[in-house]
C-alpha cells in the first residue's frame, strides 16, 4: 500500500501516542513536533521502520521564533523516503538559555555539517556532536547572527557615522 | 663549533610520519575558494580537515529584509554556474507558496532555459575534471559553446552570469525572434560538438586510469551523506527532483536519467555527459512544443496575476492598473499570507531547496537554503582517503563544489 501522510500520522500516533503533536499539511508535506528530548527515537523510528522508510535527511535548520518564551528556537529536519517519495517535516523547539539537542550525526553522516551550521547561526547545542564547531562564520564570532535579536545591519560598528546617512 | 643541546621541538614532531599539507584556500587546483588541511604519507592522502565560508555572504539574513523579488538576485550567487536555474528555483517556490497557476508557455520556456543552464554547468564541470587529468583542449573547446548560451540569457534577460532571469508568475519580456535563432543554432551545432567532447575523454586511456576507481562512493553511503543530483545518480541511485516531483511542466517531457555503479569519477563524468544529451532532447521537446502555440497563446510569456507580477515599465508610465501594481508591489504593500513551505528543483549538482517560512509580513520570517554541495562536500575525507594527492584534485572538481552555494 502507498504511503500517505495520514498513515504516517496514524502509524506515529500509535508508536508514540501523545509524544508527537501537532500535525498539519502544508503544501503536500506532512509536518509534525515533537519534544527535543526524544528527537533521536522519532528520527530513528521513522529510519528503521521498513513501513515508513525516511532515510534520507533532506534539510537540517534552524528557526528564531523570540515571541515564543521557552521555545525561541527551533530546530526542522526534513526527511524524504525515496521509495515512496514522500517528504515529511518534523521540528522540536528548545529554550534560547537550555538550547542541548541531542545530534542526528550518528544516523545521518549529512546531519554533521548541517547541525554544526545551525549551532553556528542559532546556537543550538548539538549534544554528542562529534565536531560542533563554527563552519561558515569566524571561529572568533561570540554571537550567533540568524537570532532575530540582530538586526541586520550590525550594531556593534563603531566606525560608521550613521548621520552621513540620514539616519541619525 | 659548540655542540647544541637545547633545540626545542614542538611535541610529537620527531614521532609524526605524515606531513601536513594546506591546500587552498586559493590553488589553482580547487577552482574555487576551498581550504584543504591534509595529512599526507608520501602521496598518499591519510586525512583531511575541509574549511569552508571563505565567501560566506550571509544571504538568508539579508533574504528576511527583502521582500521576495528581491530574493532572487541573491538566488543568483549561490550556484552561479548555473544562475537560472537557482532564479527558476525560487521563482517555483514563490508561485507554488502563493498558488500561482503558469500557462504552459512560461513552463516550457523556463524548462528550455533551465535545460541550458544545465548543460553550461555540466560541461564547466567535466571539462574542469578534463584539465585536472591534464586535458586542457576540451575545456577551451567547448567553451564556445557556454558563451552561446550565455547569449540567448542575455537576450532573454540582458545579463550572463549573476542571471536574475524571469520574475515571479513568468518573464519579464518574451523571447526575441534572436534568442530562438541563437537556440537553433546552439541545436544545431552542439550535440556534434559534445560527442567530440566526449570522444576526447570517454575512451581515453589516460582520462579513465585517472578517473577509474578513484573517489568512489556506495550509493547506501551517498544517501547517507546526503548526496543528490549527479554525484548520487553516479553512484546508482535514479533520485531525480524532475522525475519525482515534477516542476514547471517537467511531466511533460520524456527523458532518461542516466545512473552510473561505482559512484568513481569516471562515473560522474558519464553520468554528467548522458544528462546533457538529456538536456538537449529536453530543450527540443520545449522547443517543438513553443511552436504549436498559436495566436495570442504564441505571445504568453507571464501569468495573469498582478498582485505578484511586476508590470512592464512602459505600462507603469502610460497605465493607472499598471502603475498601482507597481505602487503596491514595490511600496511592499502586500503581505505574503502565513504558513511554510518546502519546494525543491534539480539544480545543477543537486537538489535545491528552499525553505520559505513566513509569518505574514512583508519578507519571509526565515528564508533556509538546500544547497546541495555544503551537503555532500562533507564526504570528501571518505572520498579520497587512501588515495593519492593528485586523484584528490580530480574528484575535488568531479564532484562539482561550487563555492558560491558551499558558503551562501
Amino acid at each position: 500500500m502507498a504511503l500517505s501522510n495520514e498513515i504516517i500520522q496514524n502509524n506515529l500516533i500509535e508508536k508514540f501516542g501523545d509524544q508527537v503533536l501537532n500535525f498539519s499539511t502544508a503544501s503536500g508535506i506532512l509536518s509534525f513536533e515533537s519534544s527535543k528530548e526524544i528527537n533521536l527515537k522519532i528520527l530513528q523510528y521513522l529510519y528503521e521502520e521498513p513501513s515508513l522508510g525516511f532515510t534520507f535527511l533532506t534539510d537540517l535548520c534552524g528557526v528564531n521564533y523570540p515571541d515564543n518564551i521557552g521555545a525561541e528556537l527551533v530546530v526542522v529536519y526534513h526527511l524524504h523516503n525515496f521509495s515512496e517519495n514522500i517528504r515529511l517535516r518534523y521540528s522540536v523547539s528548545t529554550s534560547i538559555d537550555e538550547t542541548a539537542v541531542f545530534t542526528a550525526s550518528k544516523l545521518f553522516e549529512s546531519a554533521n555539517w548541517m547541525e554544526r551550521e545551525t549551532y553556528d547561526f542559532f546556537g543550538v547545542n548539538f549534544i554528542g556532536h562529534p565536531n560542533l564547531k563554527r563552519i561558515l562564520n569566524v571561529d572568533e564570532m561570540d554571537y550567533f547572527p540568524l537570532r532575530k535579536e540582530y538586526p541586520l545591519e550590525d550594531q556593534t560598528r563603531i566606525d560608521k557615522d550613521d548621520e552621513m546617512f540620514g539616519r541619525g | 663549533m659548540e655542540h647544541q643541546t637545547n633545540i626545542t621541538l614542538p611535541k610529537g614532531s620527531i614521532e609524526k610520519t605524515t606531513t601536513t599539507l594546506n591546500i587552498g584556500p586559493t590553488h589553482p587546483a580547487t577552482h574555487g575558494v576551498f581550504q584543504n588541511i591534509m595529512e599526507v604519507d608520501g602521496e598518499r592522502v591519510v586525512s583531511t580537515e575541509q574549511t569552508v565560508g571563505y565567501i560566506h555572504r550571509a544571504f538568508e539574513k539579508l533574504a528576511e529584509r527583502r521582500p521576495l523579488y528581491q530574493i532572487t538576485p541573491i538566488t543568483d550567487r549561490l550556484n552561479y554556474c548555473s544562475s537560472p536555474i537557482n532564479n527558476m528555483g525560487w521563482h517555483i517556490t514563490c508561485e507554488r507558496f502563493l498558488k500561482l497557476d503558469l500557462p504552459k508557455r512560461v513552463d516550457y520556456l523556463r524548462v528550455i532555459i533551465m535545460e541550458l543552464a544545465r548543460i553550461s554547468d555540466h560541461l564547466i564541470c567535466n571539462s574542469i575534471v578534463g584539465v585536472d587529468t591534464g586535458a586542457y583542449t576540451g575545456f577551451l573547446y567547448v567553451m564556445q559553446y557556454r558563451e552561446l548560451i550565455y547569449e540567448i540569457y542575455e537576450e532573454v534577460c540582458g545579463s550572463r552570469l549573476t542571471t536574475n532571469i524571469g520574475r515571479i508568475g513568468g518573464f519579464e519580456r518574451n523571447f526575441t525572434n534572436t534568442a530562438f535563432t541563437k537556440l537553433e543554432k546552439f541545436l544545431d551545432e552542439y550535440p556534434k560538438v559534445l560527442k567530440e567532447f566526449e570522444n576526447l575523454f570517454a575512451r581515453n586511456r589516460i582520462f579513465m586510469e585517472r578517473t577509474k576507481g578513484t573517489g568512489g562512493i556506495s550509493a547506501e553511503r551517498a544517501l547517507n551523506y546526503g548526496f543528490t543530483g549527479p554525484n548520487l545518480r553516479a553512484a546508482g541511485v535514479d533520485y531525480d527532483v524532475r522525475v519525482q516531483q515534477p516542476y514547471s511542466s517537467y511531466q511533460d517531457f520524456d527523458f532518461k536519467v542516466p545512473v552510473g555503479t561505482t559512484g568513481d569519477n569516471y562515473d560522474r563524468f558519464l553520468v554528467r555527459n548522458a544528462e546533457m544529451y538529456e538536456s538537449i532532447s529536453i530543450i527540443k521537446q520545449a522547443y517543438q512544443k513553443i511552436q504549436e502555440f498559436k495566436g495570442t497563446d504564441a505571445e504568453v510569456y507571464h501569468a495573469d496575476v498582478p498582485e505578484y507580477y511586476l508590470p512592464k515599465k512602459e505600462d507603469v508610465y502610460t497605465k493607472m492598473e499598471a502603475l498601482i501594481w507597481h505602487f503596491k508591489i514595490i511600496m511592499g504593500e502586500i503581505d505574503l499570507p502565513k504558513g511554510q513551505i518546502y519546494s525543491a528543483v534539480e539544480g545543477g549538482n543537486g537538489e535545491l531547496g528552499f525553505y520559505l517560512v513566513s509569518d505574514g509580513g512583508r519578507t519571509p520570517f526565515r528564508l533556509h537554503f538546500r544547497r546541495p554541495c555544503f551537503i555532500y562536500y562533507q564526504a570528501f575525507e571518505e572520498l579520497i582517503k587512501g588515495g593519492m594527492l593528485s586523484d584528490a584534485v580530480v574528484t575535488l572538481s568531479s564532484l562539482n563544489l561550487i563555492a558560491g552555494e558551499l558558503d551562501a
